[in-house]
């Protein structure tokens, strides 16, 4: 497919596209950087590396527009929040450095196994929240326990398995840095399953987190040359758009089916990558 | 709350400062992400304006000039009116607030007297400086 097309249409088709991803992905919570990457790269045939810099742009952009909209809801945990960075921010900082060093077609390969994780994940079911763990000793040192508004009240949660969230967390902010994604799903990963922090905490507070992150390595990625800005300005207000019309209508849309379209979009999108990185095509 | 739930197994002192502090980071957080959406706007609107009829070209990557890769960069562009350099201001911008927001927290915590949230605090902020001004952007 060979279109000549001018900078206007493109900018206007890129905005477009941006615009649908940053709906989508906030509907779904899915985020919608997973998706910008790989669809800059293989259908509008964007170097991977101004894909990722113009991607973890609009990350920040979605991350810090939506933090009103959530912190009003009362669900966040600034204290969590801040700890997990110190793990996220050092992550990033090795992931962007990483990605200046190691071939397209690794990041290609990487970036496919993790869409496919995200689809797999966004199908799974979570296992129902344990209403009362006993305080662990740590979490309760680092002052990391809460609680949030519920359905007939406060209810309290307590932290469990710091050190495992703390390290699955660098993992998470490494893969943003080399990847220019929010990496949603390795946050849920720390936060739902090995912290045992309530899902409606996790997702707020990750959201908090994702912009910090990726400002760790916004830095790097500018000074390396990869933030294009006549690729970023549409992609950037493209998602902002979408995404702050997402969480105007988040908790009224039935999102069920839309979060399988979405996952069965970004499992293609998964195997496209994995494809093309393998056989070094990106 | 019902009697039936389990009872709460500390108090939480801090909760509603925290609660407090996070509503205005917030607010701070969306005033700077739409300030820079406006600047990309406008230098969107002038790059357009002058290249816009021109063929888009990303298949190669080749890096930005330096002009687009540092602070003082994007500031002289700018000041030469340049629509990709104000862009580029918009996005620095950007990659800014949650940078700004990890410093009202060293603020906010330190309000509270909480000296270890003080100092993780100050860890994230050391590491994003690091990486905005310590990796060449700086310059």
């Amino acid at each position: 497919m060979e279109i000549e097309m001018t900078i206007l249409a493109f900018t206007a088709i890129i905005a477009i596209v941006s615009f649908v991803a940053g709906l989508l992905g906030s509907l779904t919570g899915l985020g919608g950087g997973v998706v910008l990457v790989p669809l800059l790269t293989l259908l509008f045939h964007v170097d991977i590396r101004y894909a990722i810099g113009a991607s973890l742009v609009s990350v920040i952009a979605t991350s810090s527009g939506a933090a009103a909209a959530y912190v009003r809801e009362g669900f966040s945990n600034i204290r969590i929040g801040m700890f997990l960075e110190i793990a996220t921010t050092l992550g990033a900082l090795c992931g962007a450095f990483l990605a200046t060093r190691i071939p397209t077609s690794a990041l290609g390969t990487i970036f496919g196994a993790v869409l496919l994780y995200s689809a797999y994940l966004s199908r799974k079911t979570r296992p129902p929240a344990q209403r009362s763990l006993p305080p662990d000793p740590l979490a309760t040192r680092l002052r990391l326990n809460g609680s949030f508004p519920d359905l007939g009240g406060e209810r309290s949660y307590n932290v469990q398995h710091v050190p495992t969230g703390f390290s699955l967390m660098f993992g998470a902010g490494a893969l943003s840095g080399l990847l220019g994604i929010g990496s949603g799903a390795v946050k849920v990963l720390a936060m739902d399953q090995a912290m045992r922090i309530p899902f409606k905490v996790s997702t707020t507070t990750s959201n908090f987190m994702i912009g910090v992150t990726a400002a760790a390595s916004a830095g790097i990625y500018l000074s390396r040359g990869y933030v294009d800005p006549g690729l970023a300005m549409p992609v950037m207000l493209g998602v902002l758009a979408g995404s702050l019309l997402g969480t105007r209508i988040l908790f009224k849309a039935e999102t069920k089916s839309l979060r399988l379209v979405f996952s069965v979009v970004i499992l293609v999108l998964g195997l496209q990558m994995l494809y093309k990185g393998l056989w070094g095509k990106i | 709350m019902p009697a039936a739930q389990a009872p709460a197994p500390q108090p939480q002192p801090h909760k509603w400062d925290d609660h407090r502090m996070e509503v205005i980071l917030g607010n701070l957080l969306r005033a700077g992400v739409m300030f820079s959406a406006a600047v990309v706007l406008c230098g969107g609107c002038i790059y357009l304006t002058r290249h816009g009829h021109e063929l888009p070209d990303y298949r190669v990557f080749r890096g930005e000039p330096s002009e687009y890769r540092t602070v003082s960069g994007v500031i002289r562009s700018v000041l030469n009116g340049r629509g990709r350099g104000i862009i580029q201001f918009g996005l620095l911008f950007l990659i800014a607030t949650p940078i700004a927001r990890v410093a009202f927290s060293v603020v906010g915590f330190a309000l509270e007297r909480d000296r270890m949230y003080v100092v993780f605090t100050l860890i994230v902020l050391a590491i994003l400086l690091y990486s905005l001004l310590g990796s060449g952007a700086g310059g």
